[in-house]
Formats: C-alpha cells, structure tokens, sequence
C-alpha cells in the first residue's frame, strides 16, 4: 500500500507526493502489451454495443436481406435449385373458362388488388457473412446479439460484485451476530448448486434481459462475499482503520471511506471474472429458452438456431457468432488477467 | 474422528434448514399461484379455489411450511403436477443416468489433467508450454455449446462413431454406446480450465526449497516430480477438486439436456419449463444435501492424503 504522507508542510520542496495506487497500477497496466491490446478490443465491443443500444448499428437486425440461408460472399452464391420438377402438360391449353367457377369474379379481383401496390425487393444472393434460415444478415444479428449478451453479463455482474461487497463488509467488519448470519446465507447458497438456483429463479423471473441479469446476479454473489469478507476482516484491525475509530469515524464512514477504496482492487477484478462467466451462462440459459425474450437475439439464441442449421450445411451462423463470442471473451479474459496484475502485483503469476 | 464427524453433520443442520426455507419462501412469495397455474387458462374461480384447498394453500404459512418439513423428512413429496408420477420415483429413476455420465467424466478429468498439467509444468517457459496456454486460453473462451453442437455434428452425425443420442434401460450399453460422446464433450471442455490451474499449482510446488535439495542431492528430475512434486500439489488439487464438485453436476445436468439423457438435470429443466414446483422444490433439496455430503467426504479424504492436516 502506497502511504501518502500527508502532513508534510507545504512549503517544503522535498516533499513529493508518493504515487497513488490507481496511478501506480496504470502505470503496470501500460506495460503490459497484451493487456493494452484487449482493453482496445473491448473497448471497441463496448463502443459496439453502445452503438447498437441507441439504434446507430444493427437496428435493422431483423430485415431479411438475403435469401434464406444465403451463404457468405467468398463462397459465392448457392447454385439454383432445378425447379423443373414438374413436368409441363404437353397437350395444348385447354380453356376451362366455362366451366370454372370463380371466372365471373377474376375481374373483380383484379380491380381490387390494383389498389394495392405490390414492390419486389431484391434480396442478396450473398451476404459478406452470409444469412441465416429466415434471411436476416449474420453480421448484424451477432453486434445485436453482442449487445444483449454483453448487457446481460455486465448487469449481472455489477449487482453479483455490489450484492457481494455490501455483505461481504457488513460481514467482514461487524463479525459476531451479522458475520454469523450472513456466514449462514453464504452457506445455503453455495449449498445448492448454481445450476439448480438459476433453475429455480428462472422459473420465478421469467424471460428477458432483465430477468437473466437479476437470475445471474443473485445467484453468483457468493464467491464475490467471501473475499470481500477476508480482505474486510484483514483490514478492520489495521492501523489505519483504529486510527480512523480514533478521531471518531463513524463505522459506515469506517467502511466505505476507508477500507473500501483499499479492497476495491478485489472487487473490480471479481467484477471482470463475473462477466466473462456471465455471458457464458447468458448464452446456455438463452438455448435452453430461460433467456432472453424470444423477439430478442443473443448470442445463446443464435446458437440455438445455428445447430439446426448445422446439419442441413450452412455453418456460417455457427462460425460467425462462436468467432465473435470467443474473440470477446479470450479479449475480455486477458484483459481481467492483466488488470489484475496492475492492480495486485503480489498475485502475478499465481492464477 | 468421530467426534469431527458428529460436529460436521450436526453443522450441517442450520444449513439445510436454510436451503428449505429459501426454497420455501421463494416459491411462495415470489413464484406464480400454484392453483393459478395448475388451473390453466379456462379454470372458473371456484375450480382454483377448490385446488387451492386441496393443495392446503388456504392455510397459514407457519403451517405450511411444517407440512412442507415434512415432507421432506420422510420423503414423501406427493406427485409431480404435470406426470402425477411421485416425486420420490422420479428422483430414483433418473439418478442413474445422471451418474452413468457424471462420475466417469469426473475422474476422466482428473486423470487427464493432473499428468497433462505436470508434463506443461515440466516443460515451463519452453514453446510447448505457451502454445499449451494460448490454445487453452481461446478453448476456454468458447461457449460449451459450440463444443456440443459441433462434436455431436463432427463425430455422431459425419463420421458416424457415436449415435447422435439415446438411452437405453441397460447400464451397460448406455455406458459403452451413448454416454462416450457426452463424457468426451464435457471432458474436452474442462480439460483446458483444469490445466492450467493445475500447471500453476505444480509450478508453486517446484518453486519450493525442498525441489532444490533433492536436485542437489541427485535425485532424477522424475522422481523429484512424480514423488515429492505431485504428492504435494495434490493437496490444493483436491481442494479444487471438492470446490469443482457442484460444478460436475451442473455439467452433467446441462450435457444430459442436449443429449437428451433422461437424468436429474433434464427432469428438472422440464420441471422448470412446467412450472412444476414439487419436483423443483424436491430436487433442490436432495441435491443440496447430497452436494453436503460429498463436501464432507472430501474434507475426510484431505486426511489421508496429507497426514499434516488437522480436522477440527
């Protein structure tokens, strides 16, 4: 821990203040090339996702724009299918006018549908990733999908880190009673396994992107309390915390003023971890139809829908969205690895 | 021992009774009416409220929840709403098949990983060992359904090794025909995660004094690995091992899902699909209890691998 000495006199030209921890950690982060190549890339997904959020990219996602299950262009365009199959009759053209029954009103028909204008819209043989059954464009439906997923895992992670750090120092701090009690919730949700308590508040919340966040969130704190609970109970007897009690910090003021900026490295990092598993559970749950809605895309409906599509030979659904998932996630993961690093050089190299 | 034993059951108490509740409460406060959902769309507010009596929600919650206890004491859940079949029976018939495919994909695991890792720890710093990482990197970054829907393509549908899926009543067939395809997906996903946690534990090991001294005192590098390195890094092994456990059952629950298998995990997706509370309720209770246990039986097992540790 970096001390800032703080009652240096001003005047004096010596005195230099000691880096600060987040300052020292960038500086880490900055060293650390692979690190900084990953944070570009998901900040690039996240730019994305915003994008796609207030309706700048993707919007169209479900347009069909190519014909159905139109390959990607470098494949070039499918060969056409002979639809000769029924054989024309060779005798000639037999007028059945006299004798069909809807003749009398073919005229008024066609007075009627001139009303209506008809427009045929050329659809795309190709599209540069190709089309999935129903024609819509594989590129777009992944960004769509990016920003469902990546909404879900994030949500879901901030309320699984601020469930868990909240309990976490009420239980690290107090102890006793508290600490007893929530020792207890921390047990019976660990006890059941996740499957089974996602499981069940799926069966409570319901579909959505919301339901999904808040089903992940409160089923994954757990984790995130305990090391908030061992860091909250390392630090409530340091020196600087009694020096804190000393002047008369309040206890709140104790915990969140004090301990919590020195503990919030853990959180942040718990944090990044969350979301990479998150989305990996987004996607699972949306296969299994407890995800989001079904007007909605993720990457776990796309999936889904790409296993059909598999067998019948158009596998670039498949590929396309298992591409832009994993180049997100191995980036995402990285970047946690790295950000954690930077902000605790003493686990470097643990795991 | 049996002093620790006794102290460790009774501790598990209070958990349980925790698990209950929460499953309890959640069901009653925060899921739909079960009368409402039993009824279906046509039912007549009388028809609702004469299942309501039947199912004894007219009565006060302390009351309950003690029937609800009961229930689970003596393990007669009543039937399942949508099967009528007794929760009791289901719960027997599908475990087997849970178990055909989970307890061989958790050893596999084990057995593949801990020799893999040791071999990427032997070989540390060289390019084996960092292809080994990249690779595992991006493997594990991959959702487990690609693994699922590309294997069950590649391997049961093209090249015809597997069938796509099935189940047959005889253990045997179902273990040598239609559980390999399942166990190799699961194994080959969490092979990668289990490596490289498994490397770091090694690498720690070889860190240590004690691997100098037996290398200074000539000892071969394999008996340094596979006699002090491996008996000493199995300790954190089997920690990850007793934490992971859970986790084997959610991958058998998901890999019986998309194979089909009629086991516990796919029972229960069907349960959640039709609101079925008694078999959800059930279940999460079993399992949880059952998840105690094996927690308690690794923590027994500690002891016999490292005689330092001390149960207390």
């Amino acid at each position: 821990m970096s001390a800032v000495i703080s009652n240096t006199p001003a005047g004096k030209a010596g005195a230099q203040r000691s880096e600060g921890v987040w300052a020292a950690s960038w500086r880490r982060m900055r060293a650390d090339k692979v690190g900084m190549v990953c944070m570009v890339v998901v900040a690039l997904f996240l730019v994305l996702v915003a994008l796609a959020g207030t309706g700048v990219i993707a919007s169209g996602w479900q347009k069909e724009v190519g014909v159905p299950n139109a390959p990607p262009t470098f494949l070039g365009p499918r060969a056409a299918e002979a639809t000769g199959a029924i054989a024309q009759p060779k005798g000639p053209n037999v007028d059945l006018s006299d004798i069909d029954p809807l003749a009398p009103r073919y005229a008024e028909w066609e007075e009627r549908a001139k009303q209506f204008k008809t427009v045929d819209t050329v659809k795309a043989e190709t599209l540069p990733f190709g089309a999935d059954r129903l024609g819509r464009d594989v590129l777009t439906k992944a960004i769509k999908g990016a920003e469902v997923s990546i909404l879900v895992g994030v949500l879901a992670a901030v309320l699984a880190t601020v469930i868990g750090t909240v309990l976490g120092a009420l239980s690290g701090f107090f102890g006793g009673k508290v600490g007893d009690f929530l020792e207890w919730l921390y047990n019976v949700f660990t006890a059941i396994p996740g499957i089974l308590l996602i499981f069940a508040f799926a069966v409570i919340f319901g579909r959505g992107v919301m339901s999904v966040a808040l089903i992940l969130g409160l089923a994954g704190w757990p984790g995130i309390y305990r090391l908030i609970r061992a860091e909250f109970m390392k630090h409530s007897v340091r020196e600087y915390v009694r020096s804190a009690e000393a002047i008369g910090a309040s206890k709140a003021s104790r915990m969140f003023k004090h301990i919590l900026p020195n503990v919030s490295h853990v959180a942040l990092v718990q944090l990044s971890l969350h979301v990479v598993s998150f989305i990996k559970s987004e996607v699972i749950l949306s296969y299994l139809g407890l995800g989001v809605g079904v007007d909605q895309v993720s990457w776990g409906t796309m999936l889904a829908e790409s296993q059909s599509e598999l067998i019948l030979g158009y596998w670039w659904q498949l590929v396309g969205v298992t591409a832009v998932m994993a180049i997100f996630v191995t980036a995402f993961a990285l970047f946690t690895d790295a950000l954690r690093d930077a902000l605790d050089p003493k686990l470097r190299g643990l795991e | 021992m049996a002093a620790y034993l006794i102290r460790r059951l009774w501790q598990m108490i209070p958990t349980l009774l925790g698990v209950v509740l929460l499953v309890f409460f959640l069901f009653k406060y925060f899921g739909g009416d079960p009368a409402e959902i039993l009824g279906g769309l046509n039912a007549s507010p009388e028809q609702i409220d004469a299942i309501r009596e039947q199912l004894g929600l007219n009565k006060p919650v302390w009351e309950q929840l003690w029937i609800f206890i009961q229930q689970i004491v003596t393990f007669d859940w009543g039937r399942s709403w949508a099967t009528n079949e007794s929760v009791a029976s289901l719960f027997t018939t599908r475990m087997p098949a849970t178990l055909t495919v989970m307890v061989p994909i958790l050893v596999l695991e084990v057995l593949l990983a801990i020799p893999f890792a040791m071999a990427v720890a032997y070989v540390r710093g060289s390019l084996t060992d960092r292809t080994v990482m990249i690779v595992t990197t991006v493997a594990v970054s991959i959702s487990l359904l690609v693994y699922v829907i590309v294997f069950q393509y590649v391997f049961a549908f093209r090249l015809g090794w597997f069938p796509v899926q099935g189940w047959t009543d005889s253990f045997w067939t179902n273990l040598t025909t239609y559980a390999p395809l399942p166990i190799i997906v699961v194994v080959a996903v969490a092979l990668a995660p289990y490596t490289r946690l498994y490397r770091s534990f090694f690498l720690d090991e070889i860190g240590h004094d004690y691997v100098r001294t037996a290398r200074a005192k000539g000892m071969t590098e394999k008996t340094i690995m596979l006699k002090h390195v491996l008996r000493n890094a199995m300790i954190p092994i089997l920690t990850n091992i007793a934490v992971a456990l859970p986790g084997v059952f959610t991958g058998a629950f998901l890999i019986e899902v998309f194979f089909s298998i009629p086991g516990l995990g796919r029972e229960i997706l069907l349960a959640v699909n039709r609101s079925d509370y008694p078999v959800i309720q059930a279940f999460a209770i079993y399992i949880a209890f059952l998840t105690m246990v094996i927690n308690l039986v690794t923590d027994l097992l500690y002891k016999l691998v490292d005689p330092r540790v001390v149960l207390k």
